[in-house]
């Protein structure tokens, strides 16, 4: 879901579009192709053994994954996907051999009542006390049973500050004078959820009379746009001047505000979105033990701080945030005022409703 | 005796062959069928919310095919199919032709020119093209230091780059099956009919031509199908502004957690793309041949 730089995700994305018929093959006949569990091999030194981690690409620090094998004497294997339901698909199929996942907010909603993941041991994660009250108890896991925020961000407008002046909402994306030279990320979700902000309801709404609305604003919107991207690919269009305005997430966003001060990054009125990537343990990993201290490895201050400093991404470790680098601290944007932060929202699993939602885009996409 | 020589023969012979065909069998059987069946089971299933599939049957998935929405759709991408299937022959086939009669000593050379760009892939060829036509790009920075536009203008994420990105990667699908009939092509048949007081252009369309339908045939098949379920290019080069049956289904089973929709989706589009050959190779296709 997010990316970062030049990242490979985005990249691994198109791959993975492009095998989709083959992790689809995997799924529907259960059988599990290059997902053999990888414990074995040179494990068995010290409480040893090996960690395998299913991440997004990139989204570690190059300290990160020496950092814990050097500490717990312990090989670390990570395997990378491009989407959320790629993820879901792949533990769905079953027997996957990985201890620690990383999925967005509603994911881990819908994986914890698919039974794909498993409750977390509390006692064997010290450091969450780091995470902040702001990350804890979110909407998906209210109670944290099931998992602990990695990283955070926001979804917003990354845009040429010389050529269309402040942005302050979501009203600049509809706006004529910019027409062809406007750019949405083609993401269900954030999408039609930037319409219904822009609306003043929910990013959840699953009213029917809302969701028309959001699709008809959708509509008027669609002549003006260069087209729906993922926003590692709208990134280098807004750098390049291709287009005036784009949807993106955070992290990349704001590396881009650092590197060409033309650029600016808005998090627009009346809302937008929030989201949280989170660390769970799926249901029969083969190393739960490690798998604990991996997330509490993570939840270090210091570990984390290297993490976001890498990443450009929101740290939810509050004990983390006087070692990150004040380039960072001192961009609003990347650490939102509370009145900013309230008016984020998080997008949750809306069950049934995903095939409105999957009906509108489509008919928004293809008019 | 000697019939007892035959039936032995015979059976030497039989189980000589299914030795030869198990594995290709066992291939397809695994491969191909297997699948097949579960997609076609699944298309009458009830989809969980949360992924997964309850079998049974349940024809509302194939109802929901035909929603104007998703009619359009599956309408509209089979249009561009065809219209790539078309201008694929119409630039293939007098490539395949000069390279076939005009070659020379060059014919291997150049049919491996046609080939080349398999070597890298799609989605590399593809990102390649959205560097060409971007706004900064080689195409744009010609048209403007040849003084033809005065700023960049519009090339990419638009129906005719995605129209350009089908003719490309589809273009050497087309040439290979129809250089490889016109290279058999005997000439002495063309002798014959000049011979025989045909212009060039009456022994192209009732001799030339004719002789070439087999690879027309396997050509245009080998185009339509796979443009027809096309999904990255679309994608890639038309800003997901332009969506395809195969979005459509991919969409289904990545995004919207319906597998039973979009294996109803597949097999309409596996049906669809059946019927049109038939009808294409008993109209077009036998017909002439039987014609000659």
């Amino acid at each position: 879901m997010k990316g970062r730089r030049i990242s490979r995700r985005d990249f691994l994305k198109r791959l993975g579009a492009g095998a989709v018929a083959g992790s689809t093959l995997t799924v529907l006949s259960a059988c599990t192709v290059d997902t053999a569990p990888r414990q074995g091999g040179d494990g068995g030194s010290e409480g040893g053994g090996t960690l395998n981690l299913y991440n997004w690409s990139d989204y570690v620090a190059e300290t990160t994954i020496p950092g814990f094998e050097e500490e717990f004497g312990v090989r670390v294997v990570q395997d990378f996907y491009a989407s959320n339901e790629e993820l879901l698909a792949k533990l769905q199929a079953g027997g996957t051999g990985y201890d620690v996942i990383v999925p967005s907010d509603y994911m881990v909603e819908i994986m914890a009542k698919s039974g794909v993941i498993q409750e977390l041991d509390m006692a064997k994660i010290p450091n969450f006390e780091n995470v902040g009250e702001n990350f804890r108890g979110l909407p998906y896991d209210p109670e944290n049973r099931y998992s602990v925020p990695y990283q955070w961000g926001t979804t917003g407008i990354l845009y040429d500050r010389e050529e269309v002046g402040e942005v302050e909402s979501w009203d600049a994306m509809w706006d004529e004078r910019y027409a062809g030279r406007i750019a949405m990320i083609d993401d269900v979700r954030e999408t039609i959820g930037a319409a219904l902000m822009r609306l003043g309801y929910s990013i959840n709404s699953t009213d029917e009379g809302e969701l028309g609305e959001a699709r008809e604003l959708l509509l008027e919107q669609k002549p003006l746009l260069r087209g729906y991207f993922a926003s590692t690919e709208i990134v280098p269009l807004v750098e390049s001047g291709d287009v005036l305005l784009g949807h993106v997430f955070s992290g990349e966003g704001i590396l881009a505000t650092v590197e060409n001060e033309n650029l600016a990054y808005a998090i627009p009125k009346p809302a937008a979105t929030r989201w949280t990537d989170n660390m769970c343990i799926p249901a029969g990993a083969p190393n739960p033990d490690l798998a604990h201290e991996f997330i509490n490895y993570i939840l270090d201050a210091q570990v984390g701080a290297d993490l976001t400093n890498y990443t450009y991404y929101g740290t939810p470790n509050e004990a983390a945030l006087p070692l990150i680098d004040e380039e960072l601290t001192s961009i609003p944007e990347w650490n939102p005022p509370d009145e900013v932060f309230d008016r984020l929202q998080v997008i949750e699993d809306v069950g049934e409703a995903t095939r409105d939602y999957e009906r509108i885009f489509t008919e928004v996409k293809s008019a | 005796m000697a019939a007892q020589k035959g039936v032995d023969k015979g059976r030497g012979w039989s189980l000589g062959l299914a030795g030869l065909l198990a594995p290709a069998a066992f291939w397809l059987g695994v491969f191909f069928l297997v699948p097949l069946l579960l997609i076609l089971a699944y298309s009458f299933g009830t989809s969980g919310v949360y992924g997964g599939i309850t079998l049974g049957f349940n024809p509302e998935n194939y109802l929901k095919v035909f929603d104007p929405l998703y009619l359009q759709i599956i309408v509209r991408s089979t249009v561009i199919a065809l219209l790539n299937t078309l201008i694929c022959l119409a630039i293939g086939y007098p490539l395949a032709y000069f390279i076939a009669f005009r070659g020379g000593s060059w014919k291997t050379a150049l049919i491996l020119l046609v080939m080349i760009p398999f070597w890298t892939s799609l989605l590399v060829r593809a990102y390649a093209w959205v560097v060409i036509l971007g706004g900064n790009g080689l195409a744009n920075r010609t048209l403007q230091f040849l003084g033809i536009t005065d700023g960049p203008i519009t090339l990419i994420f638009t129906p005719q780059a995605v129209m350009m990105g089908l003719v490309y990667s589809y273009l050497p699908f087309m040439v290979l099956p129809l250089y490889a009939s016109l290279e058999k092509f005997d000439a002495r048949l063309k002798e014959a009919a000049q011979d025989l007081g045909a212009s060039r252009w009456q022994t192209f369309w009732r001799v030339t031509f004719p002789l070439s339908l087999p690879g027309v045939i396997a050509g245009s098949i080998l185009v339509f199908i796979p443009s027809a379920g096309e999904f990255v290019i679309p994608d890639l080069l038309g800003g997901s502004q332009t969506v395809m049956t195969g979005n459509l289904i991919q969409q289904q089973f990545l995004n919207a957690r319906d597998w039973a929709f979009g294996s109803a989706l597949a097999v309409m589009l596996a049906v669809l793309m059946l019927g049109a050959i038939l009808i294409y190779v008993r109209r077009i296709g036998t017909d002439r041949l039987e014609g000659v």
